[in-house]
């Protein structure tokens, strides 16, 4: 699985080379100094032979220097190797995501799309690490090992031909046995973290409603199960270690006795039977490792495989080769439209729509919550593509042009809008990054928004917190609306972005727009028939349709609909403020 | 360039010791477990440790003296061997039954942990939820929980076995040469060293990288929270370029750490070589001179490998060990805080009325209320819940020094419907949230039917009074459950008629599975206002006399709120209520509306008196000022 995600390594392949070479040679230093030891224990010690004692010594610490160097090169090759790894994952996955469109994004939960690139990706570094370092290093010092120990005496090493089986079959078995215990409790896991959230979320609704004790219960249960997945998962892997003791020691023993019988009838040496011993300890020690990184890449497959759904997710609005980059009047036609999200065997949300804005117009959109008046608007910028039938910005089908372009020429400010942590200017700068102070505080005076900007003690400079959690709802429409005009768009959407601000002002936003965006089409979706009546066409929407379109006043007088929403917000108004 | 500051997490105790006895104290039911745990880790260790020793007597006894015999006698020998092989076979199972012992301990204590901070955590003011967010409470059960597992199966064994391990080589050393130990100590001093200074700049970047970390992980979740706003600027390729600067600085500090964390082994390891070395030599000079036996050689050979092995896994398991105990720290002290106060004695009590007019308990559900007062030697009066709310001089702040509410006096009798009108931060929520004591007053008096609310037990109060918040808050379950989370024990029947009362049941039905759909991830599947219309439906079938309405219509369109108005109008007949709405057609029908302005009341009455008052609600209702 993990495999998949190789290629995204780039320039960092070269450490993930490396580490494994240096790997290999250490193994390799490290097989062979037990045969040093083994000789300095049979020839210099038996002998007596001190010369030859430290001869073999010096080596064996050269040797040992060498092998401290190249294990410590190792662990800096994998380290950056993973590092690199993990930081080339997180970029593409990011890159990905900047390319998907408003579709793909619908697909992936927020915190869900958060958690892939943090916690998945963490989990990945880690098990590629391990893989680099011990998916080598493991089977050569198996091999290399089993070659010394056959060296030294092949009669003795037929014990491995009982040992390394042995401990292959155990581990395998405890190893896939393990694997979907673990992930039963990884489910249960993310179910309990589940109800952790949600209580914490909903803390005054549980409170209100005195359901804490309820809310134990529900808790009491799910981490019941998580006790009980987690214990059947552990129990089975906790059988590593005895039997890696099993298999060692059963090895020391026949070693000892064969070894011994082999000794005193003169056919080996004690210090070879002392490697020997050695080697044993390295043949099963690589055999524990490889179904350690087994476990590891089993456990880390979920992680990975979400990763891979967030790369593999195609993003669906592209642009087509040679895209027109030449956008010229605001003018809007929809041609027979239908649109759904769940795409074209899904339910349609839009149906049929045919509808003509001319470059300059101000159209207003009224109606009832999902009627799809959002829906209908993003289809201009292009922030979804129809299903059916076409839509037409100044003349030319929106899939003509390159995206840039088109949503250069058509600002957005949409329902739910974000403001990000930085200075108020860094944020309206979105709209234009080189817009010059002039022309920000000409569109924030447009909006209504300079005066309020300049209330504050830092002026345009004042840091906004994450979300713009430091200005109240109405400033921060305002402040969207001004980061859209800067853009100095051809075409302007409002999606019910003036619903936190007070009539007159947004009367003013109105006016100004007008005055200051001349030529500009301006779109604007409200759920205040005050916000729409002076606009050129009031468009109103009733579940995916057109219901009808007009002024305010032939509207006021043919549409039911509109008469009714009108005639909701305007009871007792006109009585009473007029007594 | 944005990117929240976020909180750097402690990653080193303040007072391990302390929390070490804690933890230790979360483990007293398995005490019995953990003394078999000390025995069968003392037993796996000692045979662990005699496995090498016994190299020793079965090179000086039994095999040198017999090389080259013709028939040697190895009747000793298989007794060696088999004694061995029986020692083995007990440290075998000594293994597995820690192993198996200590696993059962982990997964009780973390069990017992979990559910006390979670039942600790319900009765925790909301207060504390204000003051910690949301990721830093979870991280508790999550982070915190982890390490903490790590260190209950892993560490405290590991530890153990390792100092256990080091000081029984260290002895079976200084038996076969104490000179050869000498060496041994000094080749430790060196390994400390080492071990010390690695985990010195192991430390230094680790506590980098976890800045690192909280860096791009803030600029993630804002951005991608942001995403949409990313694609409708074509904002893409400043976005990418500024993670990738974040994304780079990640990238430096978690390749130092993870450099400094892997290499302790190869060094460890490799150092134990040259030690077996140096060892090798001194001691070939040692047996030439003073005549050492070649099996204490050899054996005290093995004994050096074994060494190193535990001082690597203790210097390993060290961070990890900091690292739980900061989080067991964090665990623990939200086990510390404080719960709500609630020195209320009177309960609300399902009520009925005999012959003569007077109240007395019923053991059913009778649509009646009464509130249950102790008098002191067992005698009890009933008074029937009302549903009379009086304020009288209330101040309030959330913190000290920054009052939100100063003097305000106000009265709802029974069955009247008041509302609050005023801009964002004028008090109105903070009202409501007063009367089902999310907070308590420190300066003046609330009174329900006469009765102080702190004499109210907690629950009793909140249990009379049914809350719908601007942010409906839906559980993972089945519509038919989450309206039921109201009132429990209400029917099917009784669910169906709340919703049909909100004008929930239609959109409901066109739910693929009708009332039985699921609900997933806080209702995302449904638009907020048909979240609303479920919370009021919640609180229909609640039934109880008092009725806060915190914005509660404020997602749904005019046209749908005129339509739910007469299930509203059936909602509130007969009980009290409260209503927060930033809409006024939605207040104006209220029995007397209340305008506050910074934390005090600017006007009162009904809706035709402020109008014709021409102040501050004749301008909002106009449309003059602005009110969010």
């Amino acid at each position: 699985m993990i495999r998949k995600l190789f290629p995204y390594i780039g320039k960092y392949k070269i450490y993930a080379i490396l580490a494994p070479i240096a790997v290999i040679v250490e193994v390799f230093l490290e097989v062979n100094i037990p045969r040093i030891m083994a000789k300095i224990v049979d020839i210099g010690i038996a002998n007596r032979n001190l010369d030859y004692i430290l001869k073999m010594g010096a080596m064996m610490i050269i040797m040992a220097l060498a092998s401290l160097i190249l294990g410590a090169l190792a662990a800096r090759f994998a380290s950056v190797a993973s590092s690199g790894f993990a930081k080339e994952i997180r970029r593409n996955m990011f890159y990905k995501i900047q390319d998907y469109s408003f579709a793909n994004m619908d697909k992936f939960p927020t915190s869900s799309l958060i958690t892939r690139l943090t916690t998945d990706v963490t989990n990945t570094q880690m098990t590629f690490m391990m893989m680099i370092r011990m998916m080598i290093r493991a089977p050569i010092m198996l091999i290399m090992a089993t070659f010394m120990a056959v060296s030294i005496n092949a009669r003795l090493s037929l014990v491995f031909m009982f040992a390394i089986p042995f401990m292959a079959i155990a581990l395998y078995f405890i190893a896939t046995r393990a694997y979907p215990k673990f992930r039963a409790m990884f489910k249960k896991l993310d179910r309990m973290n589940a109800v952790i959230q949600e209580n914490l979320i909903g803390i005054r609704v549980v409170k209100a409603f005195v359901r804490g004790e309820y809310e134990e219960e529900k808790f009491k249960d799910i981490a019941d199960q998580v006790r009980e997945t987690q214990l059947r998962a552990e129990r089975t892997v906790i059988w590593n270690m005895p039997i890696m003791q099993f298999a060692m020691y059963g090895c020391m023993l026949a070693i000892s006795w064969f070894g011994g019988n082999l000794i005193i009838s003169g056919n080996m040496l004690e210090g070879e039977l002392m490697g020997f011993i050695s080697y044993v300890t390295q043949i099963l020690m690589s055999l524990m490792m490889i179904s350690m990184v087994f476990v590891m890449l089993v456990i880390s497959r979920a992680s990975v495989s979400r990763i891979v759904e967030v790369m593999d997710e195609k993003p669906d609005i592209t642009e087509k080769p040679d895209p027109e980059v030449l956008l010229e009047d605001g003018s809007i036609r929809f041609e027979n439209v239908s649109f759904g999200y769940g795409g074209p065997d899904g339910n349609k949300v839009l149906e049929n729509i045919n509808l003509n804005i001319k470059s300059g117009e101000v159209a207003g959109i009224i109606g009832g919550t999902g009627s799809a008046k959002t829906t209908l608007v993003q289809l201009i910028p292009r922030l979804y593509d129809v299903i059916d039938g076409r839509v037409f910005v100044s003349g030319r089908d929106v899939r003509d042009y390159s995206l840039k372009t088109l949503r250069n020429a058509v600002a957005m400010v949409l329902q739910k809008n974000v403001l990000f942590s930085g200075t108020i200017k860094e944020n309206l700068k979105w709209g234009n990054e080189n817009a010059s102070d002039e022309e920000i505080i000409e569109a924030c005076k447009a909006a209504q928004a300079h005066d309020f900007i300049m209330s504050f003690p830092n002026g345009y400079d004042t840091v906004l917190g994450q979300g713009g959690v430091n200005v109240s709802g109405g400033q921060k429409q305002r402040l969207c609306i001004a980061r859209a005009l800067l853009k100095k768009p051809k075409i302007i959407i409002l999606d019910d972005s003036t619903s936190a601000v007070d009539t007159v002002t947004d009367a003013k936003i109105r006016e100004a727009l007008k005055k200051n965006l001349a030529g500009t089409t301006v779109i604007i979706i409200a759920q205040r028939i005050a916000s729409v009546i002076d606009a050129d066409k009031i468009i109103v929407m009733d579940d995916g349709k057109i219901n009808a379109i007009g002024s305010h006043k032939n509207l006021i007088e043919t549409n039911p609909i509109y008469r009714e929403v009108y005639e909701s917000q305007q009871e007792g108004v006109v009585e009473n403020a007029g007594a | 360039m944005p990117g929240p500051k976020h909180a750097i997490r402690n990653i080193k105790p303040k007072n391990a010791l302390k929390t070490i006895k804690r933890i230790i104290s979360y483990m007293k039911p398995y005490r019995a477990h953990l003394i078999l745990v000390i025995v069968c880790v003392l037993i796996s260790v000692a045979s662990n440790i005699a496995a090498t020793y016994f190299l020793k007597p079965l090179f000086n006894r039994y095999i040198i003296p017999f090389i080259g015999q013709q028939n040697p006698n190895l009747s000793e020998f298989i007794r060696m061997i088999l004694i061995m092989g029986t020692i083995y076979v007990i440290g075998v199972l000594a293994t597995y039954g820690y192993n198996r012992l200590m696993v059962a301990v982990t997964t009780g204590t973390l069990y017992r942990i979990r559910t006390e901070l979670f039942s600790h955590m319900q009765t925790l003011p909301i207060r504390y939820f204000d003051t910690n967010t949301h990721g830093e409470l979870m991280s508790r059960y999550t982070n915190d929980t982890d390490a903490l597992r790590n260190m209950l199966s892993q560490s405290f064994v590991h530890v153990f076995q390792s100092m256990l391990t080091i000081s029984g080589v260290f002895t079976a050393m200084l038996l076969l040469s104490p000179l050869l130990t000498v060496i041994v100590v000094l080749m430790l001093f060196v390994m400390i060293i080492i071990v010390k200074k690695l985990g010195a700049k192991r430390g230094k970047y680790f506590r980098e990288r976890q800045m690192a970390v909280g860096k791009v992980n803030g600029y993630i979740e804002e951005l991608i929270e942001g995403q949409k706003v990313v694609k409708v600027f074509c904002h893409e390729n400043k976005v990418k370029a500024d993670f990738d600067k974040l994304n780079g600085e990640l990238f430096e500090a978690a390749k130092q750490a993870n450099t400094f964390a892997s290499m302790l082994r190869p060094i460890m390891g490799n150092l134990s070589y040259i030690h077996y070395s140096i060892t090798a030599i001194a001691g070939a000079v040692m047996s030439i001179t003073m005549g050492l036996d070649i099996g204490s050689l050899a054996s005290f050979l093995q004994y050096t490998r074994s060494f190193s092995q535990p001082v690597t896994m203790m210097s390993e398991q060290f961070n990890s060990i900091l690292m739980a105990l900061a989080g067991a720290e964090r665990i623990f002290d939200m086990l510390d805080q404080e719960p709500e106060t609630d020195e209320g004695f009177v309960t609300l009590v399902n009520a009925e009325k005999n012959e003569k007019g007077e109240i007395r308990e019923s053991a059913q559900r009778t649509g009646l209320w009464a509130w249950k007062i102790p008098e002191g030697g067992g005698v009890v009066a009933y008074k029937e819940v009302k549903g009379d709310i009086r304020f009288s001089n209330v101040v309030f702040g959330y913190e000290k020094n920054k009052t939100v509410l100063s003097g305000i006096t106000l009265y709802a009798k029974p069955g009247q419907k008041i509302a609050f009108v005023g801009s964002t931060g004028a008090g109105k929520t903070t009202v409501t949230n007063l009367i089902n004591r999310f907070y308590d007053v420190p300066d003046g008096a609330i009174l329900y039917d006469g009765i102080p609310i702190n004499n109210i037990k907690k629950q009793d109060l909140r249990r009379s009074l049914s809350m719908v918040l601007q942010d409906t808050h839906l559980f993972t379950g089945t519509v038919m459950e989450n309206i039921r989370y109201g009132r429990l024990d209400a029917t099917d029947e009784e669910v169906i008629e709340a919703a049909k009362l909100a004008n929930a049941d239609s959109f409901i039905r066109h739910l693929p599975q009708g009332y039985n759909t699921l609900l997933t991830a806080d209702g995302m599947n449904l638009s907020q206002g048909q979240r609303q219309l479920l919370a009021i439906a919640r609180a229909a079938v609640a039934d109880p006399p008092v009725l806060i309405l915190d914005e509660a219509t404020s997602s749904i369109d005019t046209r749908t709120e005129a339509l739910i108005e007469k299930g509203m109008d059936k909602l509130m007949e007969g009980r009290t209520v409260f209503v927060i709405a930033h809409r006024l057609s939605t207040v104006r029908n209220s029995n007397a509306i209340i305008v506050l302005e910074n934390g005090s009341i600017v006007e009162r009455g009904d809706h035709e008196n402020l109008i014709r008052q021409g102040g501050r609600y004749y301008q909002l209702y106009t449309g003059l000022l602005e009110l969010a």
